[in-house]
């Protein structure tokens, strides 16, 4: 076998999907501002992507603060700077682990959910029966699918933030004998408004990443409920890798000045 | 190939269709006419490209050659918008129904108002009331969910969405195909009906006999890609095509050979 052969497909292989993919974005990102507009399916989606993804992330974030103002703690102490805990929490929930931990937690309970749904669609030919009744599957599917998590996911985070920042808080204040005043006030002083637009802005584009992979993955599913579950996981895993590498890239825009 | 279906006042005209899927030819040059308002069934084996034929024709998968025209417009060279006005004509009961399943029977019968027509639900309800009586549901089946229904069940339902916006053209892919004889022949009878009531086109594939027998006015056959013989229904019989006489008389010995390792 030439190894050259095995990479020179491997690479076409990823560009070819990579090319695939971009249409499909390119597709659904062109009919969210076309009408027809399914309101009823839009609100569907959004209790489902949002509403109920609700309780994961605010128990990620409330715990993840939580730990964050131990281990800050536990690390600044060495230093005699105990007093940054707060700050730190705020700054690294609102900037980072807000967003990417509930982008993550979004990933793996809508993506998935998204491309089984569609991908049995796909398998039992419900996609091909929308467009016998005239019904633009994209405009059906795909649009109510990318406006909810683009919507949602902003405010789910919002909340991650602030759960996320209580986490810090009852820590500090139960455990690690922080004074809840100076807590509040160090917090409050350091965090500004765009530690929280930032965050939102990076969680609008994970919603796009999520809801946009749910859907690619479903649409081209093929093979029974073997192929369904292979779409499952590659779109999970797929927006995972995709909300990393994104975040890394917005983090290098907003923060590099 | 021998053809004697009338090609004037032609509702549906697919000209040498060509299509591959890699290296496999699925049509091969396939040309024929669906006459306006007469049922023509076509028959085949599996994997003969039946069901690739009909998804063409809908604009579900695009051909690498030939013409396909409804009442006169080139499906292959029409815009979306086009596309989708042509599609208002049509309705299609699929081999396994393809019901949505997270919406009720009588959102299902709907949906073509709903969606396509812009009808109101209330209104659109009523109209799906009435089309599960014309295939012999009662109301309270349009509450239920299509998991809960049986397969006969099912297929009448997708039989009442497909005649739901009185189409101007009905494709039936194998409406027969896992149903009891006499549920098959209950939903052979409900196509034949439909389709007189309505005066509509009807395009069936199928490898049911008895159901092609019952629901056409002309039977093609398609081998390979290719239409090898098309007619009227009585004339099958004496088609004179060892290839018909074969499939018609479901013989393992002919010119067909199937692909079947032996011990």
């Amino acid at each position: 076998m030439n190894p050259l052969a095995v990479i020179g497909r491997v690479v076409i292989s990823a560009l070819g999907e990579t090319g695939r993919l971009s249409v499909f974005t390119w597709r659904g990102l062109s009919h969210v501002v076309r009408p027809p507009f399914y309101w009823r399916l839009i609100a569907q989606q959004m209790l489902r992507i949002g509403y109920f993804s609700l309780p994961v992330v605010a128990l990620t974030a409330f715990f993840t603060g939580g730990v964050l103002a131990l281990q800050i703690y536990h690390g600044s102490d060495q230093f005699n700077s105990e007093s940054i805990v707060a700050t730190i929490v705020a700054l690294g929930i609102t900037r980072e682990l807000g967003p990417v931990l509930g982008g993550l937690m979004v990933a793996g309970r809508a993506s998935a959910a998204i491309a089984a749904e569609l991908g049995t669609m796909r398998v039992t030919e419900q996609i091909d029966a929308l467009t016998t009744l005239a019904t633009n599957p994209f405009k059906y599917l795909v649009v109510p699918r990318i406006i909810a998590a683009m919507v949602t996911l902003p405010l789910l985070v919002f909340v991650g933030d602030v759960l996320g920042i209580f986490g810090g808080f009852v820590v500090g204040t139960q455990s690690l004998d922080f004074n809840a005043g100076v807590y509040i006030k160090t917090t409050s002083d350091f965090l500004e408004l765009e530690d929280i637009t930032s965050g939102m802005i990076k969680s609008a584009v994970f919603g796009l990443i999520i809801a946009m992979l749910g859907c690619y993955h479903g649409f081209n599913s093929k093979g029974g409920a073997q192929g369904v579950g292979r779409a499952t996981t590659n779109a999970v895993v797929a927006s995972s890798i995709l909300i990393l590498a994104s975040n890394y890239v917005m983090t290098s825009l907003f923060f590099s000045s | 190939m021998s053809s004697s279906i009338p090609t004037k006042d032609a509702k549906i005209e697919l000209t040498g269709i060509e299509k591959r899927f890699g290296k496999k030819t699925v049509l091969n040059g396939l040309s024929l006419t669906v006459p306006k308002g007469k049922s023509l069934v076509v028959i085949g084996g599996s994997g003969s490209g039946k069901s690739v034929m009909l998804k063409c024709i809908l604009g579900l998968i695009k051909p690498e050659k030939g013409r396909i025209r409804v009442d006169g417009k080139n499906m292959l060279k029409a815009t979306t918008q086009e596309r989708e006005k042509v599609l208002t004509k049509f309705g299609m009961l699929f081999q396994n129904a393809a019901l949505f399943d997270s919406l009720a029977v009588w959102e299902n019968v709907a949906f073509g108002l709903i969606q396509g027509r812009n009808m109101k639900r209330a209104e659109a309800k009523e109209i799906a009331i009435e089309k599960l009586g014309r295939v012999g549901l009662t109301p309270d089946v349009g509450e239920l969910y299509p998991a809960e229904l049986s397969g006969g069940m099912q297929k009448r339902v997708g039989l009442a969405r497909a005649i739901a916006t009185d189409p101007e053209i009905i494709f039936f892919d194998e409406p027969t195909t896992g149903l009891d004889p006499i549920m098959a022949d209950v939903i052979n009878n409900l196509i034949v009906d439909s389709v007189r009531d309505l005066g509509a086109t009807a395009l069936s594939i199928t490898h049911d006999m008895a159901s092609a027998r019952k629901i056409a006015d002309y039977i093609a056959m398609i081998y390979k890609g290719e239409i090898i013989w098309a007619g009227p229904r009585d004339e099958i019989d004496r088609s004179g095509n060892p290839y018909v006489d074969q499939f018609i008389n479901g013989r393992a010995d002919g010119p067909i050979k199937m692909d079947v390792l032996k011990p």
